[in-house]
């Protein structure tokens, strides 16, 4: 119970430092808000009327007053208003997390899935051209801008081949409400494929290192000697052994996987949240921002938290807390 | 059983780009084994005993090379037929890092039934080892329950040649005493044992014969008997010093 409530403590204390943080940040950013909503419209618009703005916004108020104000609306359940979509940023959020869930969720159940596999074939392997072709492979993805095999794929399958949609969840012109699945499927393909691949890396090589080290140990030497073959040791005492730190590593990706979509997001104009922080980003959209920014931690500070439970639940040696 | 006829391990490894070296760390070892024996190989670090070991149960590394012949009951063990490990040759291992730490004990002797094709689970309450210890990972066990059992893991298949891999290192004198017997009963249900040690005394009571290694060679091949008083029936120089040199004989080093 104590454990629980320290760690709640510990959580609170976190959301409020990155709060504070991305605050601090956006306020000494050189984006001005009232302009970034205005956009070419500055043109018509005098400085009272900015002024007036600013002030409907709250923007006039020392920097302090203003995070205290946006805090305590936090604190009872008011995110705000997003100024770059003219709308609740609840209801902003609302739109876009499913979006986001079905790439970013999916690319990461996928990366961690197809990750672990792919380490234990290498390290099953360890030497052969079979390991060396994973391993490559992996450094190569590992050291390429999410961004740029963003743009790869898109130049390859949407532009060259004609396979893919160029843009967007779904054919430009129709509702989102008349999307077929077959078309959302369609057109999530390849950004999942970005974010998957870009993923895959370095859950491969995290989990090939475990299991080779597992393969070289005393209770594998004693498998061998009991005439175990590859495939019964790997079965049994290489999964159990390198599935812990992989799941690890797994959780510990979230926060990567979610910086990759913003960059993937923005390339295929998919409408999650990736693209709103960039869009609340440039135009000083602060309480979309601030509120993405919660979410994010949140769900990362979570998925390490569970990391940690499941290490504790699944491992004698940790005391089976 | 089991006969060695100058059985030799030399490891390959890379000085340069290109270059490759050979590595002899065991040579000129020859020995019979009979049923019902118990040979005891003495030898300090680095003398190649659990190489042999690992010889006998073909699990060297892809990057030895092997010299000499051994046959296991007249058949060649080049190439290593896989049917004698862990059904006729097992290995009794060292230390508790030889069972999986996130399997409990039940889970691990049940695997190795599989493996060697046993009909059975091995029985660990004749071990003195109780139900309740099935249920245990293996950090939870004492050094003594560790160590009987990997003796039970190793009889799963009803081997006929046993490998103890120091089986008695870092045991106290009870429990040692207690594993040299279960050893020395095997040998007298008319199999064989290979003891490795680097604890001499000890093993004496059990072991017919000592085969001596010293940095990968073999220095010598005694009676257990014959090491008593002075060690003047003892054959090799190196046997002798070894024997002279021991706590309970002065610490003789210049005899």
């Amino acid at each position: 119970m104590a454990g629980v409530l320290r760690h709640l403590a510990r959580q609170a204390l976190l959301l409020a430092l990155v709060a504070l943080a991305v605050f601090l940040l956006m306020k000494a950013s050189p984006v001005d808000p009232v302009d970034a909503y205005l956009g070419p419209a500055i043109a018509h618009v005098g400085p009272e009327q900015k002024a007036q703005i600013a002030a409907a916004w709250g923007l006039d108020r020392p920097t302090h007053e203003q995070f205290l104000a946006w805090a305590g609306h936090v604190l009872r359940g008011d995110l705000g208003q997003s100024t770059s979509y003219n709308a609740p940023v609840a209801q902003v959020m609302a739109d876009r997390i499913k979006a986001s869930l079905a790439l970013t969720g999916l690319a990461w159940l996928l990366s961690g899935i197809f990750g672990f596999a792919l380490g234990c074939w290498a390290a099953a392997q360890a030497g052969t051209w079979v390991d060396r072709t994973i391993r490559v492979y992996c450094y190569l993805l590992a050291a390429t801008p999410t961004f740029w095999l963003a743009l790869l794929l898109m130049m390859a399958f949407s532009v060259g081949l004609g396979w893919t949609p160029i843009c967007c969840a779904g054919p430009i012109g129709v509702p989102p409400g008349q999307v077929s699945l077959w078309q959302k499927l369609h057109h999530l393909i390849l950004p999942l494929v970005a974010l998957t691949l870009f993923g895959v890396a370095q859950i491969a090589l995290h989990t090939r290192v475990k299991l080779i080290e597992v393969l070289q140990s005393d209770y594998v030497l004693l498998a061998r000697a009991q005439g175990a073959t590859a495939w019964d040791i790997v079965i049994h005492h290489g999964i159990r052994n390198a599935a812990l730190p992989a799941l690890t590593v797994t959780m510990a990706s979230v926060g990567e996987i979610f910086g990759g979509s913003i960059l993937a997001e923005q390339v295929f104009a998919w409408p999650g949240l990736g693209r709103a922080t960039v869009e609340a980003g440039m135009k000083g959209d602060l309480p979309l921002l601030l509120a993405i920014a919660l979410l994010t931690t949140l769900i990362v500070s979570t998925g390490n938290r569970i990391a940690d439970l499941l290490q504790a639940r699944v491992d004698p040696r940790m005391g089976g807390a | 059983m089991l006969n060695v006829e100058n059985l030799g391990i030399g490891f390959s490894r890379y000085t340069g780009l290109l270059r490759q070296e050979e590595m002899t760390r065991l040579s000129g070892v020859s020995f019979d084994l009979c049923e019902g024996e118990v040979l005891a190989v003495i030898g300090g670090s680095g003398a190649g005993k659990s190489l042999l070991a690992h010889a006998l149960l073909g699990l060297l590394p892809p990057n030895a090379t092997l010299r000499g012949t051994m046959s296991f009951r007249g058949r060649s063990m080049t190439p290593y037929p896989a049917s004698l490990r862990g059904r006729r040759i097992a290995l009794m291992a060292q230390q508790v890092s030889h069972l999986d730490p996130l399997a409990r004990l039940g889970a691990q002797t049940r695997w190795a039934a599989r493996r060697t094709g046993a009909a059975k689970v091995p029985d660990l309450q004749t071990l003195g080892l109780g139900p309740e210890t099935c249920r245990l990972y293996p950090g939870q066990l004492s050094g003594g329950m560790a160590r009987r059992a990997l003796f039970a893991l190793a009889g799963v298949g009803q081997p006929d040649l046993l490998i103890a891999d120091e089986p008695t290192a870092g045991l106290d004198p009870e429990n040692r005493d207690r594993l040299l017997a279960l050893l020395q009963a095997h040998a007298h249900r008319g199999g064989a044992v290979i003891l490795i040690t680097h604890d001499l005394m000890p093993a004496l009571p059990v072991a017919d014969r000592v085969m001596i290694l010293d940095e990968g060679h073999m220095c010598g091949f005694e009676s257990s008997r014959d090491f008593k008083g002075d060690g003047m029936a003892l054959t090799s120089p190196y046997a002798h010093a070894l024997w002279r040199a021991l706590p309970e004989n002065a610490f003789l080093t210049d005899a």
